[in-house]
């Protein structure tokens, strides 16, 4: 049989590509005739839940995508978001849990070069990256093998290819265990006047490829079965996509090189499904069509089928259609950085993808109903029951006060990152002026007074106790980690992992933490740029917490202005933004102090919420704070000695009389809150302001010492802070 | 014809790698291990007459580029 | 003062770099692509950080065989000054212009993190801004900076007095806690932290200013 031989495709082969069979009826009523295998490959890739969003797609429209500093939303490679002086942030998030889980180095790896390239295919400088990684429990016997190959393929990657990696976050539970989550955000710069799309243009013009060669990775496995794969099956198996992060430096430099050029007519990287889903990428938004002669696709390996070719997810490639006239002003650019150029094939008016192969047609599919058609789902959904919120403790606490703060400060969610983000590059091109550690990390913007903030946030225990309170919560921490630094916030990427979708408790939760994240958008201001859906992150049935993780940008317009978490010093007074009513359901002090995972998450009032933010933002703006910290997991304890550790200063913390439980107050985890650290003689001032602003300040405590006293219990040193705070990574990573 | 090259360090010269391989291959429940080495091989073609030829290439190749003499030593083996 | 900075393919530091020489000198440096192979009278000529050709093989090996380290090695010569930072250090040992090597570090994973070094000399136009012992804090970001050469060739460095900065406590395994080191004409240095990185307040620290200013007092 050949690739182009439609008799074979068997109903086991449909299923073994992932189609169900009204979707391959669907197929063969598109066509008018039964596909070839080549042609079900391109089908079963280009309507997989990760490319079509098919499950998420009706749901992911609910989410604000509008402002006026808004450039382009979600739909190409990645948003692009003004930031004045003619240069506009570009930003992405995008997963690669499962060949993390698999490969860790070479999943989060291929995960960082994969993100990068969507924002430099947009004409942008990438300038950072973050990641969310979401691991197992710590003492699961594979948990301590993935965080090292991940961090190490992280490191791996970014640190070569010469863009810092600034921040993100690192948590653990136990839902993690068969289903870590690698998500990567990429962050650049361009001008206004130079961002590059995936539309295909202009009749003639030459599509060419760019980068490393092509060979077998990452072939579906499924397929592999098939009937085509009889010989040199050893050879033929699918492999684990290697990244190359030197080849994507010369592909970065290249790029931006014809770039500046006029040359250009579209441009897209070939990320998952490669060949196939950029060029039906380019074709579709350009509404024209694509001839490609596959013998010219350069090849890594011998023997390669078209099917292979067109399904490859070899790294490190990218298509382009140039401008006619312009191939070999692009060539030799291209054979400088000593890499791959080919013309592979041109643009049509036909409005399909005719793929040639030894002089045959071994593919000719409308390119529309391939990349537009594919089905959507509207699966049952499953609200998660309501659960009852827990305020203050009752009882005898397992623990008093002081081993409490010292519990949860070493607790793996809270404790120090400092082994993984040392072994990342944060510092290269000179411009991290805030680095990892604090509410967002701050990249200043080459040559100017301005900062980019950069965050990722998402608690996913309050996502699985009330997903559209957790939705909101994931946007609201984002919102105010940005407002911590001095920051305007101005949008953000997401990527929402979740189980599987088919069943209704999933696609539930998926639904409400999207409602949840939408609300928070519009209220804040805050709209979604891009975004990346990973769904079925499950292992026989157990699901993973609901994990709708948020990248928020902001922009910092003087970085004179910019604030940091440190206590700068003795004698200042220490300030809390907001109300306490001592929320301890789906707290972290539930979870790790009374080993329940119980009750309701601190609800989210945007209203609140936003007043708070914009009275701290203004307080920035004028010069009145010298530290600013949200309270988050762990609550005012936890956030005033991250203050005290940053700033190699104590604090003595008064705890109030009407406080219901001292636990609640000092613990609690509710929204919108800020502490901050201001001179004595601002107190009056910010008190009023405060009354104007009808938002709650409360005078706290005050910076001191080498301790943290927290009311009348015994004092925590400093350094007994710092030791538990450092302890749990390197004593976990240590552990043979 | 086809030559292999084999890479290693020079005896005397301290290999934090084959080190922490030696470690964990004891904590793993080899104690009697000892003396771990690591070696880079590398292949080629050359397209060489003879032999003699294609040994003098390869040498060559490990003292412009393959090795570095100050901690690496090589061997030559040709198929 | 005229400067070139070097670039490979992999270079990742040359913005940091130029950066840093422009704000000392008042002069955007040259940029030279590696593989021309003559340069034109330079005063300073600088190998910025990075992974030159992924420092596949070994860090520093192939750019050591780039056209231009030819050039580099007769200029080096003629005593213009050459300054190596991180992976230009590993250029500079892989081509025979320092001695030693800079092997796998050892505790075998990368270190980014700012460290405090000590200037062991101020004798040299890199260093001559600084007070002998002085402590400063530059960056570090390396995987592969541990410091080795034999007991002989360390005795020579010392001896004459060719150790330019030394680790303050044990980071990555170098002899001697050595962190950079000048040639014997004391006209090329290769060093592993980022002096270029820690030039402006809001990086974190200002101590590698002295290192440019140096340079721009002693060469014009």
């Amino acid at each position: 049989m050949t690739s182009s031989d439609s008799s074979a495709i068997t109903p086991k082969t449909v299923a073994e590509h992932g189609l169900s069979s009204t979707e391959f009826e669907r197929i063969k009523e598109i066509l008018g005739r039964a596909p070839n295998l080549v042609e079900l490959g391109i089908f079963s890739v280009m309507w997989s839940e990760h490319c079509s969003y098919k499950s998420s797609r009706r749901h992911l429209a609910k989410f604000p995508t509008k402002a006026p500093w808004v450039v382009q939303g979600p739909g190409e490679n990645a948003g692009v978001v003004d930031i004045g002086d003619g240069q506009v942030v570009v930003f992405k998030m995008e997963s690669h849990n499962h060949p993390s889980y698999i490969e860790p180095y070479q999943g989060a790896a291929t995960g960082v070069g994969g993100i990068m390239r969507d924002i430099f295919t947009m004409g942008a400088r990438p300038v950072a990256v973050l990641d969310a990684l979401r691991f197992g429990e710590p003492r699961h016997p594979k948990t301590r093998h993935l965080i090292s190959g991940v961090v190490a393929g992280i490191g791996g990657y970014g640190n070569c290819v010469g863009v810092p990696t600034v921040g993100g976050e690192c948590t653990f539970h136990a839902s993690f265990n068969g289903n870590i989550l690698v998500n990567a955000m990429c962050v650049g710069i361009a001008h206004a006047d130079k961002v590059f799309y995936a539309r295909a243009a202009g009749v003639g013009n030459p599509v060419v490829y760019v980068g490393a060669k092509t060979g077998r990775d990452g072939i579906h496995g499924a397929t592999m079965a098939s009937a085509e794969f009889t010989d040199e099956t050893e050879a033929k198996r699918p492999t684990v996509q290697v990244g190359d992060p030197f080849t994507e430096k010369l592909l970065i430099e290249a790029c931006l090189e014809l770039m500046a050029r006029d040359c250009i007519v579209a441009i897209q990287d070939m990320g998952a499904a490669g060949l196939t889903s950029s060029s039906f990428e380019m074709a579709a938004s350009g509404g024209t069509g694509i001839e490609m002669d596959l013998d010219q696709v350069p090849l890594r390996e011998t023997g390669m089928t078209a099917y292979e070719i067109m399904l490859s997810e070899s790294q490190e490639r990218m298509l382009i259609v140039l401008k006619a006239g312009h191939e070999d002003e692009a060539r030799a650019i291209f054979e400088k950085w000593e890499l791959d150029f080919a013309t592979v094939g041109h643009v049509t008016d036909t409005g399909r993808m005719v793929l040639r192969m030894g002089g045959e047609v071994v593919a000719d599919l409308p390119v529309a109903p391939v990349s537009g058609a594919s089905p959507v789902y509207d699966r049952p959904t499953l609200p998660s029951p309501k659960l009852l919120p827990i305020m203050g403790v009752t009882g005898a606490p397992p623990m008093d006060v002081r081993e409490a703060a010292l519990k949860l400060l070493g607790s793996p969610d809270i404790a120090s990152k400092r082994w993984l983000y040392e072994q990342y590059d944060h510092l290269v091109r000179g411009d991290t002026v805030q680095r990892p550690g604090g509410d967002a990390a701050v990249v200043r913007v080459d040559g100017s007074k301005k900062g980019l903030a950069l965050t990722t946030d998402c608690t996913p225990r309050y996502c699985e106790a009330d997903p559209f309170q957790g939705g909101m919560q994931a946007v609201a921490e984002a919102w105010r980690n940005l407002i911590a630094v001095g920051a305007r916030p101005l949008a953000i990427t997401n990527c929402l992992n979740f189980g599987n979708p088919e069943r209704p408790r999933i696609m539930g939760q998926l639904v409400a933490c999207i409602e949840g994240m939408a609300e928070a958008c519009r209220v804040l201001d805050f709209p979604v740029v891009s975004g990346n859906v990973s769904l079925y992150n499950e292992t026989d049935g157990r699901p993973i917490q609901p994990t709708p993780n948020v990248g928020g940008v902001g922009l910092i317009d003087d970085l004179a202005r910019m604030t940091g978490l440190a206590l700068p010093g003795e004698g200042f007074v220490i300030l809390m933004v907001g109300e306490s009513a001592g929320w301890l359901g789906a707290s972290l002090y539930m979870r790790e102090v009374m080993g329940r995972e119980e009750g309701a998450p601190p609800p989210v009032d945007l209203t609140y919420e936003k007043r708070n933010g914009l009275f701290v933002q203004g307080l920035i703006h004028d010069g009145l704070v010298a530290a600013v910290h949200d309270i988050a997991d762990g609550g005012l304890t936890i956030a005033i000695a991250e203050m005290c550790l940053a700033g190699g200063i104590g604090a003595t913390l008064e705890v109030p009389d009407d406080a219901t439980s001292p636990q609640g107050w000092l613990f609690g985890e509710e929204q919108g809150r800020y502490v901050l650290a201001v001179k004595p003689e601002q107190v009056a001032n910010l008190r009023s302001r405060g009354n104007e602003a009808g938002v709650l300040v409360r005078e706290i405590g005050r910076s001191g010492g080498d301790a943290l006293n927290l009311g009348g219990h015994v004092p925590i040193s400093l350094d007994e802070m710092r030791r538990v705070h450092e302890a749990f990574l390197p004593d976990l990573m240590q552990a043979a | 014809m086809r030559v292999k090259v084999a890479i290693g360090l020079r005896p005397g010269v301290l290999d934090p790698e084959a080190v922490a391989i030696e470690r964990s291959l004891k904590g793993l429940g080899f104690p009697d291990v000892a003396n771990v080495k690591r070696q880079k091989i590398i292949e080629l073609d050359v397209g060489a007459p003879d032999r003699e030829a294609a040994l003098t290439a390869a040498r060559a190749m490990c003292e412009k580029l393959l090795a570095n003499p100050v901690i690496e030593s090589y061997t030559i083996d040709i198929a | 003062m005229r400067a070139a900075i070097i670039t490979f393919p992999g270079s990742n530091r040359e913005v940091d770099l130029a950066r840093a020489l422009e704000a000392a000198t008042g002069h955007r440096p040259l940029s030279v692509w590696h593989k021309e192979s003559e340069l034109p009278d330079l005063d300073l000529i600088a190998l910025p950080g990075g992974f030159s050709y992924g420092d596949y093989l070994r860090c520093g090996a192939v750019a050591a065989r780039s056209p231009i380290m030819t050039e580099i090695a007769r200029q080096a010569g003629r005593g213009v000054a050459v300054i190596g930072i991180c992976n230009g250090f590993q250029i500079l040992t892989e081509a025979g212009l320092l001695p030693g090597v800079l092997m796998r570090n050892k505790g075998l994973a990368f270190l980014c993190k700012p460290v405090t070094l000590e200037v062991a000399t101020r004798q040299s136009v890199f260093t001559s801004g600084y007070e002998a012992g002085q402590e400063v804090v530059f960056p570090v970001a390396h995987h592969d900076g541990n410091y080795t050469i034999d007991a002989e060739g360390q005795k020579r460095l010392e001896d004459e007095d060719r150790v330019a900065f030394r680790y303050k406590g044990e980071l990555n395994g170098s002899v001697g806690r050595i962190a950079g080191i000048l040639s014997t004409g004391r006209n090329v240095l290769g060093l592993m932290p980022h002096p270029e990185d820690a030039t402006e307040p809001l990086q974190g620290s200002i101590d590698g200013k002295p290192l440019f200013a140096s340079l721009a007092a002693a060469l014009g």
